[in-house]
């Protein structure tokens, strides 16, 4: 039981970083972006492969984020023009672009068998493997909080939030809008690839049916759970879809009703009924989220 | 050019894309002065704002601002050297509060932060009954007295105020038109303001543009414009005695 809590709160803290990303992208700036799985993808990959060649975890975490963020530059850079619906479509479209590219590359990524035997980072001396690594994961997404306040509360993080408020009043006052929303792609994507980072070195092995676009409604229901903006309410919002996804496993020895496969559908069906009540209650007309 | 103009533009030629709005329009403005530009809906009075911030560059003409051409550079450029723009209605951050407000209208000059928000709250003292309020939660006289201050923040020599009496009742118009004279008489700043409140607006300005189709039509000091016989009929709506000052 000890083990699974543990494993539980390993994949809010790995999530944890990709809704990080997914605040500072949609939160802070208001760009609906459906693709955040395209940068934890890419941030898995690139740390899979570094590591696997030698390189140390750390050094891998540095060049997944660097790997992402310079894909959310290209994306930002790509869709200069692009607000709200259009946005999400484009990045939804993206993300599965780059599962494809994952799917069918087999020199590098694998192919459909992805990439296994990942190595995992050194352990935390006095702690076993698993708690060694939520150590690790918690303490790094601690550092991302930290950051993640810091900039809503800087003069950077005041410009993105008047981008999501009115993009038009803020390029009256002499602000690049362009340059503030590559600035949130690429740090929203930078984070998201940390924690793609942490994924791969987790489960010692990944493959492109992980990276589907399932994770980034997760991420986004994580921020929408928490409040738009809000980086502490980010997550608890984490938390939250963490134990409603992976928690509401231990339901199957309690409800005998439905089979393993029933259960899953009913636990994917709960996820989407609670946004569906949030997003009506929380960001109905009139009221502010 | 005179000796004592601040900003001069001259034959501006602009617009959205293909659709050419200025068609070569003229404006001088001296330290202290307000100049307001009137004409009918679609005349260019808003785009001549944004032309003169650089929102839209214009295909010919020259802005010159203190003795600077200024034509070909940005918006954030102009705005470090001395321009201040306010635009129309829905022109405050209306989550933030007024101090984030104001503080969004920070440029890259030099001095304290603090001594730059104290600075505008002694020009528009009003500001201290809402400082913390959220700037949505205004009334839109307050709202465009926040909008105001963020101008202000960077210490313009001009500003260029495009309809702040849009959507305000008599007696907020009249607060807002109060600070915009004192900001002018006081501080030293020129203002450009664009009005369809051309009555108010010509009360408390030392002359006046009236555009037509994009092109200068008069202009002249503010009270002989208001007594035009031609300006009243057409632009001010003579007749209208209830509307006037």
């Amino acid at each position: 039981m000890t083990a699974y809590l543990v494993s539980i709160l390993i994949f809010a803290s790995i999530y944890g970083f990709v809704a990080l990303g997914l605040n500072i992208q949609w939160g802070l700036t208001g760009l609906i972006n459906l693709g955040q799985v395209a940068f934890f993808a890419a941030g898995a990959y690139c740390a899979a492969l570094a590591t696997r060649a030698g390189l140390p975890f750390l050094l891998a975490l540095v060049l997944a984020a660097l790997i992402s963020g310079a894909l959310g530059a290209a994306v930002a850079l790509f869709t200069p023009r692009l607000r709200e619906d259009y946005l999400a479509i484009v990045t939804l479209g993206f993300s599965e672009f780059v599962r494809l590219i994952f799917l069918n590359e087999k020199w590098l990524a694998g192919g459909p068998d992805g990439i296994a035997g990942v190595p995992r980072p050194s352990t935390v001396p006095g702690l076993n493997s698993e708690t060694s690594f939520l150590a690790i994961a918690a303490g790094l997404l601690a550092v991302a909080f930290w950051f993640s306040q810091r900039l809503a509360r800087y003069p950077i993080g005041r410009t993105l939030r008047a981008i999501r408020e009115d993009e038009t009043v803020v390029a009256s006052i002499g602000k690049s809008t362009l340059s503030y929303k590559t600035l949130a792609f690429v740090l929203g994507a930078a984070l998201a690839g940390i924690g793609g980072a942490l994924f791969a070195s987790y489960l010692t092995y990944i493959s492109p049916d992980m990276f589907g676009p399932n994770v980034s409604i997760y991420v986004l229901a994580a921020v929408l759970l928490g409040r738009q903006g809000s980086t502490l309410g980010t997550l608890a919002g984490t938390a939250v879809v963490a134990l409603l996804l992976e928690g509401t496993r231990l339901l199957k020895d309690f409800i005998t009703v439905v089979d393993g496969v029933q259960l899953a559908a009913l636990r994917l069906m709960a996820l989407g009924l609670a946004l569906m009540v949030i997003v009506a209650i929380r960001y109905r007309p009139g009221r502010r989220a | 050019m005179s000796a004592s103009d601040l900003l001069v533009a001259n034959g501006l030629v602009a617009g959205y894309g293909e659709m050419q709005i200025l068609h070569g329009i003229g404006l001088r403005l001296a330290q202290g002065e307000v100049v307001t530009v009137i004409g009918p809906n679609g005349c260019g009075k808003s785009t001549l704002l944004k032309t003169l911030i650089g929102i839209i560059h214009p295909t010919a003409g020259k802005i010159v601002l203190g003795g600077h051409d200024i034509t070909s550079t940005q918006t954030r450029a102009r705005l470090r050297v001395g321009l201040g723009y306010v635009p129309q209605v829905r022109n405050v951050f209306a989550t933030m509060t007024t101090e984030e407000n104001l503080l969004m209208g920070l440029v890259a000059i030099p001095g304290n932060v603090r001594e730059r928000l104290e600075a505008v709250r002694e020009i528009l003292p009003t500001l201290s009954e809402y400082w913390n309020a959220t700037a949505g939660r205004l009334s839109g006289g307050q709202q465009q007295i926040v909008a105001l201050g963020r101008a202000l923040m960077a210490s313009p020599k001009v500003l260029l105020l495009d309809e702040p009496s849009a959507g305000l009742s008599p007696k907020a118009t009249d607060e807002v038109f109060g600070h915009i004279r004192a900001i002018s008489s006081q501080g030293g700043v020129g203002v450009v303001l664009v009005e369809q409140n051309a009555h108010k607006a010509l009360a408390i300005s030392d002359r006046c543009y009236v555009l037509a189709e994009g092109r200068n039509r008069l202009d002249g000091d503010a009270a002989s414009i208001a007594a035009n016989p031609e300006v009243g009929r057409i632009y001010l709506g003579a007749g209208d005695a209830a509307d006037r000052p």
